[in-house]
């Protein structure tokens, strides 16, 4: 039944996401995980217990609840799966759909640590708010796995909603870890590919840019935050010298007075429209984080066409080597030429036997290339139609933050308006 | 209330000032409205919110009677808020000052700058009923040591500092001008509006002569222009009347709470200043970004326009408080200054009083000799200059609630038309933003 509903809605929206490349319209209602199943991070608590190194260690963990979808729908009410997990299995978790997934780009993480802080931010871990910020930024992360087309089906993703236990050893089990020391050596690796694709070139550019670009972003907000606080509270030191005047005037005394209580309103306005802001700012973090995510992925693709020239180079080579040996004609250098010319020919036998093991290895190779051509395809397939739909998925949010940003500043105004205008009233009453 | 125009008030060349009959001896009556035509320099348009002051001198009642005197201060005492609506209230001016029109002059010896002075009167005291003459900063500076030599007991309004010492500041600048001319537009308003010194024979002269006479003494004056004249020296003054006591204690507070105001105000204006720094830098990476983005590139583009506006807003503002509101706020600090130097002279005439009386009284113990005449003169020159200063203390009250309302509420319209301006942006750009939203939903859903 489930599935069923799943299939009728994902057909609904058919012909667009039938075929990879022209996925681009399609929305994460239509995604496999996230219909059948509502997901959400509810809490967050603190737990002790003894870390890797048995010392006693505090740390936060969250509440992942899993509902069938279709239980609303029908009007049941189910209570939820729920499974506890900490920030550092959403690492690992995210670690393994990277290397196990590396034509995607995968969704990011909240910040480990509290950065682009401006300086009244706690950048304390355990700061409630700073706790809460991350709550929602998990939770948007499992959202966004769970309606992505290709990584919403994943085994281990499932495991990791649903049930607690065994959960690490079955992620260790699949061996992903023994990709990502090839993909440290490739990544670090300067390598040159001889026919690059155009397009790629040109997204790993944007990438850069993108990362750049948010990150000055960030820093600056940071900078303007601090300044805005500062403006704010030394109003509050109004507040203070009206209130003393005040004491001292008859007239004009009860205006003075209110006015300074409107002053000190307005110097503590100003937290709550920050905190907000830090919601904004972790819209820019994550954008950070897919812009890195983009250019791995494109990285990736380089790494792949370059071991496909590398591949393909070899087996050239061998060719080459092959028909030298049969026809005796040497045109490349070899040690075995050079031995020929010093000690003389080798007998037929041996060159037979060396024949044939250079057939062997030729077949080898030809499947190694044709391997690493189809690896290619793939991840240039795969890539680039999660490429476009990350890129109409950007410019979405980030319109919308844009938004969101838009909407905070209108309502400091409003609140800015409402004070001063109060404090107006109290000066004409002087 | 009504109140006639002044009649019968001599010529204030032919008669020393002590003579004139004060305007309090006048009976209280009721002002009638009249038309207030000046504009204070801040542009104020309630008709009351005047350097309003009693036009009367035409009852010729002696000032002799200074117990009649006295009590008449004690019933006006009872309620400076009664005070306030006394002279607050609309009257009949009729000698009306401006300072505008500043020009530059340039000579082999020096540049300075000249201010339009005009005047309109029906006064008698003026030949003519218009005048327009130009005067500089050194004139007025002038004018104010002659009021201060001439009427030692009255409170002299403030001049704006005579010497800049920030160093950097450009004093011909136009802001810098513009500050000045307002502020000695107000202390010539202030003066002209003051029952006392708006007779004054040198203001007059300020205003009318061609070519002003200037003494000699100009250049020894000091920077504040008080002149360091003293009623007497060496007297002590054994025990001050509670209600100047109580000024002096005002003013003491007074001026502290307008230092800290200044200091906080000065601190804003450097923090916006950074924050303005700040935002200018903010909104060009939006700019930045929007260059490499496509779809984006509009919606970051209009967040970087509103955060300029906001840049613009915020200026706009910084320099409102810089030019309108310190000026004003150090001008009372100077205000403060000069009461409280009348004060002081004041506790000397009742030191010089007291001190000779308690040397006559025991002179009179000795040999009998009638109260010398000096002791009287003494006694009525110390009650003169109570009157006058309690009369000043209640008009220097009253118009520095008016001022600083004013200001004040000026503060807070400056503040609230920023974020208008700021908010205005704003919502323009989430038009912008939402409408391309609805637009892409409309094409997804085709």
């Amino acid at each position: 039944m489930m599935a069923e509903n799943g299939k009728d809605e994902a057909a609904a929206s058919d012909g667009e996401s039938a075929d990879g490349s022209a996925s681009l319209t399609v929305e994460r209602r239509d995604s496999n995980l996230l219909r059948r199943m509502e997901i959400c991070v509810a809490e967050a608590e603190k737990r002790s217990g003894k870390n890797a190194i048995s010392m006693q260690e505090t740390f936060t963990v969250y509440l992942i609840e899993t509902r069938p979808a279709d239980a609303a729908a029908e009007g049941r009410v189910q209570p939820p799966e729920s499974v506890w997990r900490r920030y550092s299995e959403f690492e690992l978790l995210r670690a393994y759909l990277i290397l196990t997934y590396p034509f995607y780009v995968v969704p990011p993480l909240p910040e480990k640590r509290a950065e682009f802080v401006w300086h009244k931010l706690s950048a304390d871990n355990m700061d409630p708010d700073f706790v809460e910020r991350r709550r929602i930024g998990l939770e948007n992360f499992l959202l966004h796995v769970a309606s992505h087309p290709g990584l919403s089906n994943d085994k281990i993703l499932s495991h990791f909603l649903t049930e607690e236990n065994c959960w690490k050893e079955a992620v260790y089990e699949t061996g992903f870890q023994d990709k990502a020391d090839s993909r440290m050596r490739a990544f670090g690796a300067t390598f040159r590919v001889r026919s690059p694709q155009k397009c790629f070139i040109d997204m790993k550019q944007y990438s850069e840019e993108l990362q750049c670009h948010t990150s000055q972003l960030l820093r600056a907000r940071a900078r303007v935050a601090d300044r805005v606080y500062a403006v704010y509270k030394v109003h509050g030191n109004y507040g203070r010298v009206f209130s003393e005047w005040s004491g001292v005037e008859k007239v004009m005394g009860d205006g003075l007075q209110s006015a300074g209580h409107h002053m000190d309103s307005y110097a503590a306005s100003i937290e709550e429209i920050l905190e907000e802001e830090e919601h904004y700012a972790d819209q820019l973090k994550e954008y950070l984080c897919y812009a890195e995510a983009l250019r791995a992925v494109c990285r990736k693709h380089e790494l792949t066409q370059f071991e496909l020239e590398t591949a393909s180079q070899d087996l050239i080579s061998k060719k080459q080597q092959r028909d030298e040996l049969a026809t005796g004609m040497v045109r490349t250098f070899s040690f075995k030429g050079v031995t020929n010319k010093l000690f003389g020919q080798e007998a037929p036998e041996q060159r037979e036997a060396r024949l044939s093991m250079l057939d062997e290895l030729i077949a080898d190779a030809e499947d190694s290339v044709r391997a690493k051509a189809a690896e290619c395809e793939e991840h240039v397939q795969k890539a680039w139609a999660d490429i476009l739909r990350f890129k109409e998925e950007k410019d979405k949010d980030l319109r919308e933050a844009l938004l969101n940003y838009a909407a905070i500043q209108i309502n400091m105004c409003k609140k800015g308006i409402q004070v001063w205008s109060n404090t107006r009233e109290s000066f004409q009453k002087m | 209330m009504s109140v006639g125009t002044p009649r019968g008030l001599a010529s204030s060349g032919q008669k020393p000032i002590t003579e004139i009959p004060h305007p309090l001896s006048a009976a209280e009556e009721s002002l009638s409205p009249g038309p207030d035509v000046s504009i204070s320099p801040g542009g104020d348009k309630d008709p009351e919110l005047t350097n309003g002051t009693l036009v009367d001198g035409s009852s010729p009642a002696s000032a002799s009677s200074t117990s009649a005197l006295l009590s008449r201060l004690q019933v006006e005492e009872n309620s400076e808020a009664d005070a306030a609506e006394l002279y607050a209230s609309t009257e009949t001016r009729d000698l009306f000052v401006t300072v505008d029109d500043p020009k530059k002059h340039v000579s082999t010896m020096e540049t300075y700058i000249t201010y339009r002075v005009s005047t309109k009167t029906t006064r008698i005291e003026f030949d003519l009923p218009e005048y327009c003459v130009r005067r500089r900063y050194q004139d007025f500076d002038w004018l104010r040591v002659k009021l201060e030599e001439t009427q030692p007991t009255n409170l002299i309004p403030p001049l704006p500092e005579k010497f800049v010492m920030k160093g950097v500041v450009d004093r011909f600048s136009e802001e810098f001008v513009e500050t000045r001319m307002k502020a000695l537009d107000k202390f010539l308003k202030r003066v002209a509006d003051h029952p006392v010194l708006s007779f004054n024979p040198h203001l007059n002269a300020f205003l009318t002569a061609k070519d002003l006479n200037k003494r000699q003494g100009l250049a020894l004056l000091t920077k504040m222009g008080e002149s360091v004249k003293h009623v007497a020296g060496g007297y002590k003054l054994r025990a001050r009347p509670p209600e100047f006591n109580a000024m002096g204690e005002y003013l003491d507070t007074f001026s502290q709470k307008l230092g800290t105001i200044d200091r906080i105000a000065q601190r804003i204006l450097r923090e916006q200043s950074e924050y303005l720094t700040e935002l200018r830098e903010y909104a060009s990476v939006y700019s930045s970004w929007a260059g490499s983005e496509d779809e984006l590139q509009r919606p970051l583009e209009g967040v970087a326009g509103c955060v300029t506006t906001c840049c613009g807003a915020l200026e706009d503002l910084s320099e409102n408080m810089s030019q309108d509101f310190l000026p004003v706020l150090r001008e009372y600090v100077l205000y403060t200054e000069t009461m409280k130097n009348v004060l002081r002279k004041r506790d000397q005439s009742q030191a010089e009083y007291e001190g000779r009386l308690e040397a006559a009284v025991l002179r009179r113990q000795e040999d009998r000799t009638p109260m010398p005449l000096e002791v009287e003169k003494c006694q009525d020159k110390m009650e003169c200059f109570n009157a006058d200063l309690k009369a000043d203390w209640e008009r220097w009250q009253c118009n520095k609630r008016q001022d600083f309302k004013q200001l004040l509420i000026g503060m807070a319209d400056k503040n609230i038309n920023y974020y208008e301006k700021c908010q205005t942006a704003w919502e323009s750009l989430v038009t912008v933003l939402q409408e391309k939203q609805t637009e892409d939903k409309t094409s997804e859903t085709n």
